[in-house]
């Protein structure tokens, strides 16, 4: 997918939102294959419109043309631009079920791994793994909008919502979806740029849902092991682990 | 043949409310007239559109100047700000659009425009109106109430809006939720009437296919309503029974599900889309076959491509739900089907710019308003495929794209449109021109400053905004200087926007007043509206004057004929069908 590479960081490099998951540049370069799309047939219908209004004004002693639109020789323009908005449709299904199917359906085995995020009026909990890398285990590093994970790494998440319908979204990662009371939602993201980007709530959930603003911290192996340790709790470091 | 009996009807009526009729105002409030229940729906709707843009003007100023004190309401709070754009989308859709363009002109010009002298049910017109009029007061109730309007969202997701805990506002939620329930109900009665209306009561002569676009459009937007509405009726007294008894249909703590909520809501909530366009795209169908002097293209394929989405519209609904946690593979489905709803929708578009082919074009007002209509709403519909596309709408959902998406679609219907249709039908209404040179001014300032509204949210939406925040500056990402700016932006236009609507209601009344009298066809029409007087007499004709019809309703510059127009009642030497 070299053409996704090269034309899906458009919306990156001209500023507007960065790329900062190994697949939004799939998402951006289906939403710039939509805009081209779509946009082909915008800028020609409002051309021809514009065109005929300008076109077609009254003048004095002219009558308008009588066409009720069942002669084939004019319907045909009725006709093929519509088999050609279908033409498009499909071509935008095609690569848009590619990007569902990458994105939310095909989950990569193997995470190095997974972390739980747990929404709550109105807050972030995220449960991290900790030195030992596994999830449920009594060195789990627990956290309040603070989402601590290493460059370049694949996660597993586990989305749990407390009370009411959240919405766990970072927009860098082109990563939305609802956490439900109940359920327990799994996904996956792969972080590729070292930073600090905002944790958004994007379910409206309450009194303060626009508060509910979380940050996630992608760093580096080494500043990431640190963070481990620093933060590992001190009942699991007196008394080990059976 | 029937005419007679038909004569005989409408002269009894008028005795009737002559002799037995209650006198002043009280006149009005038991009226069975269609008209006056038609501007009875027209004004309520009108009166709920100003309280709608003073919220849209109380949040915007709270989005670009956060904190500040918004003149005439003062500082917004987060819960006040939820409130806010909660019952704006309320206000908007079931106060707002569905009255005006469903009942105002479904009302007014259904019996006119199939030659009938009043509904079939004129009571049951009358009890939809005194329905909608009681919701009306219990969602204003609802703002004002202790706690505060609810401030859940337009869509109401449970579990914040079934249980007081988590939403803090156990008034105002249960009395939303009784609100929308009474105002479907007003509507399933209306639409009785509009669909039987049509079916029986059409003049001697006039075919399923001499019926006008419109009013075959707000027929089907009624049936849609209908077929679609049993479900969130049911919800919504599912939705109160959890508020208010403790039943558990959407918590899932006690074994219910709040995503089937959803499913009960947009399986009307996306109809409901088509609900109030088929009436714009309707009215547009009259004002560009009058003002552009032609023939519609195609006007079976117009008729056929409604149905085709009415059908369609039925099976799309789970697109709002891509990323709520249903099954992933559902949303193939309705990417698919999504997509497929851009054929007749491409379609519709299509057939109206053909209209405009070798026509002889007047820029009226109201040609202004309905041209309008067609280049702006064409944005909201090419919009809608990046949101119709699920791998895209990952990105896209709930952020402001979508917020510009779908104004870009229900600003063009239910505000352009109905523009379109109030200042086309204005002579027949009040029997008075309207003023152009301030019609104009008035369309102008609407549509510029529109599109500066929306356009710099499109591009806040692509940066990764989303909606119902009451401060951004939470979101560092968001917070920056010229994300800002382009908030203040859409402010300042919609403070234009606002403040030109003064011109639309000064020209209402100086031409309700002063202007000149309107005659019987001022704009050279062919529909049957247009044969009676300006305004309409009770019983809607003359007893000696009832129409019959010969031709369909799109007959202009006929070849062979002096005139450009040609009335569907004027007789043409064949004799009655």
């Amino acid at each position: 997918m070299g053409l996704v590479e090269r034309v899906g960081h458009f919306f990156d490099d001209i500023g507007l939102i960065r790329i900062g998951s190994s697949y939004a540049a799939d998402i951006d370069f289906l939403i710039l294959l939509v805009l081209v799309a779509v946009g082909v047939w915008f800028l020609a219908a409002e051309s021809v419109f514009m065109y005929f209004i300008v076109k077609f004004r009254e003048r004095p002693g002219h009558k308008a043309d009588y066409i009720d639109g069942t002669n084939k020789r004019h319907k045909r323009w009725i006709t093929y631009p519509h088999l050609a908005v279908l033409a498009f449709d499909v071509l935008i299904v095609v690569v848009s079920f590619k990007v569902w199917h990458k994105i939310k359906m095909d989950l990569p085995e193997n995470p190095d791994a997974v972390i739980r995020v747990i929404g709550q009026q109105w807050a972030w909990t995220f449960q991290h793994p900790g030195a030992d890398a596994e999830l449920d285990t009594p060195d789990d590093i627990f956290t309040v909008d603070e989402l601590h994970v290493e460059n370049g790494k694949l996660y597993h998440f586990k989305l749990e919502a407390l009370d009411v319908l959240h919405s766990f979204s970072v927009p860098v990662w082109r990563i939305k979806q609802d956490a439900v009371p109940g359920r327990s939602i799994t996904g996956w993201f792969q972080p590729t740029v070292i930073g600090e980007f905002d944790v958004q709530c994007a379910e409206i959930c309450g009194f303060g849902h626009g508060v509910m603003a979380g940050r996630v911290m992608v760093e580096d192996p080494a500043t990431h092991s640190a963070w481990i340790e620093a933060n590992t709790p001190d009942a699991y470091a007196a008394v080990p682990a059976e | 043949m029937a005419e007679p009996a038909v004569a005989v009807m409408a002269h009894h009526e008028e005795e009737d409310h002559a002799h037995h009729g209650p006198e002043g105002w009280l006149k009005y409030l038991w009226s069975t007239d269609h008209k006056v229940i038609a501007m009875q729906y027209m004004f309520t709707g009108m009166f709920m559109a100003l309280i709608g843009g003073f919220m849209a003007y109380v949040f915007r100023m709270q989005l670009a100047f956060p904190g500040i004190n918004v003149p005439g309401f003062g500082m917004v709070s987060p819960g006040e700000y939820n409130a806010l754009v909660t019952n704006h989308g309320t206000l908007m859709i079931f106060w707002v659009a569905m009255p005006v363009l469903l009942a105002a002109f479904g009302n007014y010009l259904i019996p006119l425009m199939v030659g009938a002298d009043d509904m079939v049910f004129p009571k049951i017109n009358r009890l939809s109106f005194q329905i909608f009029f009681l919701s009306t007061i219990v969602i204003l109730a609802s703002l004002v109430v202790e706690g505060g309007g609810f401030a859940g969202a337009w869509t109401a997701y449970p579990p914040l809006s079934a249980n007081e805990t988590y939403n803090l506002t156990p008034l105002g939620s249960t009395l939303w939720v009784v609100g929308v329930g009474l105002e479907f109900v007003a509507f399933l009665l209306g639409g009785i009437n509009f669909i039987t209306t049509l079916m029986n009561s059409r003049a001697p002569g006039m075919r399923a296919f001499d019926v006008p676009i419109v009013v075959w459009m707000i027929v089907v937007a009624s049936i849609l309503f209908m077929l679609s509405v049993g479900p969130l009726l049911a919800g919504a007294i599912m939705l109160i029974f959890d508020q208010t008894l403790g039943t558990g249909f959407f918590d899932p703590a006690t074994g219910g599900d709040p995503i089937l909520w959803q499913h009960l809501f947009w399986f009307f909530g996306h109809p409901e889309v088509y609900v109030v366009l088929l009436p714009a795209i309707g009215v547009v169908a009259e004002i560009i076959t009058t003002f552009a002097r032609k023939k519609l293209f195609g006007y079976r394929i117009v008729i056929f491509t409604i149905v085709a989405t009415g059908v369609l519209s039925f099976f799309v609904w789970a697109h709002h739900q891509f990323i709520a946690g249903i099954d992933p593979r559902m949303a193939n489905i309705f990417t698919v089907t999504t997509l497929l709803i851009s054929v007749p929708i491409a379609e519709m578009c299509f057939v109206y710019i053909a209209t405009l082919y070798g026509g002889s074009i007047r820029l009226t007002t109201p040609m202004l308003w309905a041209l309008a209509f067609i280049a702006e709403f064409l944005i909201g519909g090419v919009t809608g495929i990046f949101l119709g596309a699920a791998g895209a709408d990952i990105y896209f959902h709930d952020t402001y794209f979508v917020l510009a998406h779908f104004h870009y679609t229900f600003f063009p219907i239910a505000i352009i449109g109905t523009f379109a249709a109030f200042s086309y039908w204005f002579p027949k209404m009040f029997g008075k021109m309207m003023d152009e040179r301030l019609g104009k001014w008035h369309f102008w300032l609407t549509i510029i400053p529109f599109n500066f509204i929306f356009i710099p949210l499109f591009v806040l939406g692509m940066g990764g905004q989303h909606r119902r925040i009451y401060n951004y500056a939470h979101f560092p990402e968001l917070a920056i200087p010229w994300f800002q700016n382009m908030r203040i932006v859409a402010t300042v236009s919609l403070l234009v926007m606002l403040a030109a609507q003064l011109i639309f209601f000064y020209n209402c009344y100086k031409s309700w007043r002063r202007g000149q009298k309107a005659p019987r066809n001022p704009w050279r029409a062919n529909s049957l509206e247009w044969t009676t007087e300006s305004p309409p007499p009770h019983g809607n004709w003359r007893p000696d004057e009832l129409p019959v019809v010969y031709r369909g309703p799109y007959e202009y510059s006929v070849p062979d004929r002096d005139d450009d127009y040609w009335p569907q009642s004027e007789p043409d030497g064949r004799g009655a069908r």
